[in-house]
């Protein structure tokens, strides 16, 4: 049901009945290693390209989602999903395998909440009993597309961010008990001329900041409605500025916790990652895996969880355009008292 | 001696483009694209031969040397077979740089895997 | 950015990026030259050395010996790409190891070997001059621009029948 202007109120809150999360080698070193699924050793995941590599993490997270609710992925009625690679091929290919009825969607960083929203609208209105969302994205692979070769010795900026390999899946269904998906907030496109690819966190804030207040003016709540807020991939210095558009705009976001998943994944001190991480897995594997356990085991009752994508391509950054951003919000509540 | 100048010579080419990355935000190609152009223009001058004499593998490593080898090259077949040397010439110097580049970078694609 | 640029955007865009540069973390380019300078000044110093043992073992002229000196260093790189160091010592050295010929290698045979999974022709052999091929493309216009300037203003030099 829309709410305000941009929310949709998901009133027969479906439930997040189970999630799973796969992540590289240089994730299985980082603090939340143990909150993850499956942990792979190398960062080909057992393929012969990067391509394929990603494909395999988005699979093998999207089969064990499917496992642990208890479900065949014949009883899923829809996968939607969606990565960083041109023509979003990593999801699409996962999608042959999987052979659910697949919606592809692009939103850079922001596809983890994206499908998540739109996968709890889908069940919300009945349009289906068990939806799977899902996203993924690959270090290497990234690089590949956006950057350079990954064996080129270029010097990374301290503002670059390091994507994230892995992905990060969860089935959503019309009933159960459990977690919930109770709102969601779709974001608008917020570009303030940042054209620099090396400093995305800086470019995205301002959307992440945009989204987040539209979520608490249509919701008519106040953030200390949530135990955590965090941002999708800010990192360090989109957090910083983030922080500082909070305070300019005089919203009151110290009344709760707010965090940025690009800084709970890595370690910055035994980790080379200049300002943090970022990647569609950023926010998924941080939310599915981290978020979620921490939520059942009641340290969280009710997270917003704000993905923020950078909509550019190389291409339209060799022609000089700025950086469009963009970011969706997904709120997650604990159990509600049994009817 | 010449090894105390190919050090400082070679490291203060290299500063060179460190500034273009770090003050002037260039990305690295354009970096290279400048610097080679550099090279090319010093030779086209007369001033790049001097340097070498000078600082010997200071001045021919850097990628400011490949500049300098194909205006060499250019001028060098320009004085030998007439005008249609500025076209075959330019690569007459270069060749072992961009062959052995060529060929082993395409070994290496055949033998290897990126580690990533 | 030039300030041209800067015109187009809107007042609110202009604040916005006055409070992000606030937020940027300067680069460290003091260190950063250094590392070059001293990385830079080795891989020269290398050079250097591989060059006088082709002059006294090899009976190369000074002339004649920076060829191999320049493949030789070449192939040291490309072992190095190969073995996943470069791309290390890079991040650590910036323009030190990219700047000199190691580095246009490396740019090679990295693309290279990335792009193998897409084949062998449109991988390995189209991608390969990804980041070199502007090098080269450049630096042969520069070269020939230079020879006709030198045609022009000293024909005496254009020899030949």
């Amino acid at each position: 049901m829309l709410k305000g202007h941009q929310s949709w109120i998901f009133e027969k809150k479906p439930v997040i009945r189970a999630a799973a999360t796969v992540v590289g080698p240089f994730e299985g070193q980082g603090p939340l290693s143990n909150d993850f699924d499956i942990v792979h050793g190398d960062l080909m995941a057992g393929q012969d390209s990067w391509e394929k590599a990603e494909r395999t993490l988005m699979e093998e997270a999207g089969k064990l989602a499917i496992e642990n609710a208890g479900l065949t992925k014949e009883q899923v009625n829809f996968y939607i999903g969606g990565d960083l690679m041109n023509q979003i091929i990593s999801t699409s290919f996962a999608a042959r395998t999987l052979t659910i009825p697949y919606i592809g969607v692009f939103g850079a960083c922001s596809t983890s909440m994206e499908s998540l929203a739109l996968a709890a609208m889908i069940v919300n209105s009945g349009s289906a009993q068990f939806a799977l969302a899902g996203a993924c994205s690959h270090n290497a692979s990234a690089e590949k597309q956006f950057r350079y070769p990954t064996e080129y010795g270029s010097q990374k900026p301290p503002t670059a961010q390091f994507t994230v390999t892995g992905a990060g899946a969860c089935v959503l269904s019309q009933e159960g008990q459990g977690l919930h998906v109770t709102s969601a907030t779709i974001g608008r496109i917020v570009d303030m001329g940042i054209k620099d690819p090396f400093n995305m966190g800086a470019a995205m804030a301002p959307a992440a900041v945009d989204t987040i207040e539209a979520h608490f003016r249509d919701m008519q709540l106040e953030p200390g409605y949530y135990d955590l807020i965090v941002t999708g991939d800010l990192s360090k210095i989109g957090y910083a500025i983030a922080n500082d558009l909070f305070n300019k705009h005089k919203f009151p976001i110290e009344q709760t916790q707010y965090q940025d998943c690009g800084m709970l994944i890595y370690d910055y001190q035994k980790q080379q990652v200049q300002a943090g991480a970022s990647g569609c897995a950023c926010s998924a594997v941080v939310t599915y895996g981290h978020l979620l356990k921490r939520m059942r085991k009641g340290e969280l009752r009710r997270i917003l969880v704000v993905a923020t994508g950078a909509l550019l391509s190389p291409i339209s950054y060799q022609q000089g355009e700025s950086i469009p951003c963009i970011a969706h919000a997904v709120s997650i509540e604990g159990e509600v008292e049994p009817k | 001696m010449i090894f105390l100048w190919a050090f400082l010579l070679g490291g203060l080419i290299c500063v060179i483009g460190q500034i273009c990355f770090d003050v002037f935000k260039m990305t690295p190609a354009h970096t290279m694209t400048s610097l080679v152009v550099l090279g090319a223009v010093l030779d086209g001058l007369g001033l790049y031969d001097p340097l070498i004499k000078f600082a010997g593998a200071g001045a021919s490593v850097p990628i400011t040397s490949f500049g300098n080898s194909l205006v060499h090259g250019a001028l060098q077949e320009l004085r030998s077979d007439g005008w249609i040397g500025a076209i075959t010439g330019i690569f007459e110097v270069t060749s072992a740089g961009i062959s052995a580049a060529i060929i082993f970078s395409f070994l290496a694609a055949v033998l290897v895997r990126p580690k990533g | 950015m030039p300030n041209n640029k800067k015109k187009k955007l809107t007042p609110v865009q202009q604040e916005y990026q006055q409070l992000a540069k606030k937020r940027e973390p300067s680069r460290p380019v003091f260190a950063n030259c250094l590392r070059a300078f001293l990385v830079g000044g080795i891989i020269c110093v290398i050079g250097q050395g591989i060059q006088e043992m082709f002059v006294h073992w090899a009976g190369f002229d000074e002339k004649k010996a920076s060829s191999p000196t320049v493949a030789v260093l070449i192939i040291l790189s490309i072992v190095l790409t190969s073995f996943g160091i470069y791309d290390k010592i890079g991040q650590w050295a910036g323009a030190g190891s990219a700047v000199p010929v190691t580095g246009f290698a490396n740019s090679m045979s990295s693309a290279a070997i990335e792009h193998r999974s897409e084949g062998l022709v449109y991988g390995v052999g189209a991608k390969m001059f990804k980041i070199a091929g502007p090098v080269i493309v450049f630096g042969t216009v520069a070269a020939f621009i230079i020879a006709l300037l030198h045609m022009i203003f000293n024909p005496d030099i254009v020899g030949g029948s």
